[in-house]
């Protein structure tokens, strides 16, 4: 019966030691004006078809009174349309508050919520960002799934978005 | 309370098509796209020359209908008419695809009384009363026309999208709310409820009044009805189909005008 146990926990560990990673760095820059809010940003991945193959992350203003700040999230209009206009926020897993500026990191694991199970292929990562009286702007970084050796792309933004860095790993 | 009078008659009569008639119909939401817990939409309705900007007269609203995602009516509050243009808010209280309308039924006549030319407009019911028996050269026309536009709360949905089968309609196979510049879009005419074959359709985008040129598009249903438009870029568009025929209700007129009108938004890719 003793014996068992750290049979089980093995059995856990080397699961988890298989399974991938997909680590994304998002640089929130400063931006000189002189009204500045927060951008809402989306991460998302979506397959050769451009439908969303996973739901990262969201980050909106979720402090304002009566949910408010769900009025803005259409502004980031690609991840409306793919799939923000579907989801009931805040969405478990996936919405949080608004970042500042700074780099921000994320970490996410093949068959785990909210990266869940991809099928082997080619995807892309998008960042959109959306910011209130501000401007909106959007990055891809291709990548293939499951990685079969660790990888990095990153892609940079001009206004909204400062460096963006995908890694993954096997 | 005169003057209002009199401005409210002429710009019934402006907004009831005419043939030669240059100035446009139109009504502008101020989103169609939208989000969040208790949206509103506030939309603008004017007959102008240019789009979308309220410099002629205001659209009457008397025959608005708003249409809620489940196929209820909704209300239009805050109605107001000024000199230029006429104004309302809906608030959104359903996720989905909602629909503003204007739909117009008028009767045009052109006559000679006293060897004098004469025009009128007016309703069916009316003609018998207004325009005397003893006409001569006496013209009538039948004119309907349709004015709508869209606007969404989170996921589109189709129930505001069905025909009545009345006079000629827009029956899309792309969502009106899911239009994107460098994007194909297709929809099909209706004319009382059956596909309307061969029918000129005319797309102008907004923001006339700070370019040389219309810019407008103009494209033909095939005999499904249907046509395609590739949006070149973001932006408010103004569609306008119209086409005539005999098929008349008003037993003194023979012919038929329908106009159909809309306003779309498309949202850069």
């Amino acid at each position: 019966m003793r014996t068992l146990i750290p049979v089980a926990v093995t059995g856990l560990m080397v699961g988890q030691a298989q399974a991938a990673d997909l680590a994304v760095r998002i640089e929130i820059p400063r931006l000189n004006v002189a009204e500045y809010h927060r951008p809402y940003v989306a991460v998302w991945v979506e397959g050769p078809d451009q439908k969303v193959a996973a739901n990262l992350a969201v980050w909106y203003d979720v402090k304002l009174k009566n949910d408010e700040g769900t009025k803005w999230l259409k502004d980031m209009r690609q991840w409306w349309r793919r799939t923000g206009r579907e989801l009931t926020m805040p969405a478990d897993g996936i919405s949080g508050a608004t970042r500042p500026v700074g780099e921000h990191q994320l970490a996410f694991s093949d068959g785990k919520a909210p990266l869940g199970k991809l099928a082997e292929g080619k995807y892309e990562l998008v960042v959109e960002a959306a910011r209130e009286v501000g401007g909106r702007e959007l990055l891809r970084i291709p990548f293939q799934w499951p990685p079969r050796a660790p990888e990095k792309g990153e892609a940079r933004g001009q206004h909204e978005l400062g460096r963006v860095a995908l890694e993954t790993k096997p | 309370m005169k003057m209002s009078l009199k401005w409210a008659a002429l710009a019934l009569a402006f907004s009831l098509p005419l043939s030669a008639q240059a100035h446009r119909m139109w009504m502008l939401p101020s989103a169609t796209v939208l989000s969040g817990a208790d949206p509103w939409v506030t939309v603008d309705a004017a007959v102008s020359n240019d789009l979308f900007y309220f410099e002629h007269f205001p659209l009457q609203l008397n025959n608005l209908s708003v249409t809620a995602p489940d196929g209820t009516a909704a209300k239009a509050e805050n109605q107001s008419t000024g000199r230029y243009r006429s104004t309302f808010d809906v608030r959104l209280t359903q996720a989905g695809t909602y629909k503003m309308a204007v739909v117009n039924n008028g009767v045009f006549a052109s006559y000679k009384e006293n060897g004098k030319n004469k025009r009128w407009r007016g309703t069916a019911e009316k003609f018998a009363q207004e325009v005397p028996a003893d006409a001569q050269d006496l013209r009538v026309t039948q004119a309907n026309s349709r004015l709508e536009t869209f606007v969404t709360v989170g996921k589109p949905t189709d129930t505001v999208l069905k025909p009545t089968g009345q006079g000629l309609e827009l029956a899309p196979i792309t969502h009106p709310n899911d239009l994107f510049a460098k994007e194909e879009a297709s929809f099909r005419l209706l004319l009382d409820g059956k596909p309307a074959a061969g029918i000129e359709v005319s797309i102008v985008p907004g923001g006339i009044r700070y370019r040389d040129q219309l810019h407008e598009m103009k494209t033909r249903t095939d005999a499904d009805g249907k046509f395609t438009v590739t949006w070149p870029e973001p932006g408010m568009y103004w569609l306008e189909a119209e086409t005539k025929d005999d098929k008349t209700t008003f037993d003194k007129a023979k012919e038929r005008r329908s106009t159909y009108i809309a306003t779309f938004e498309v949202l850069p890719e």
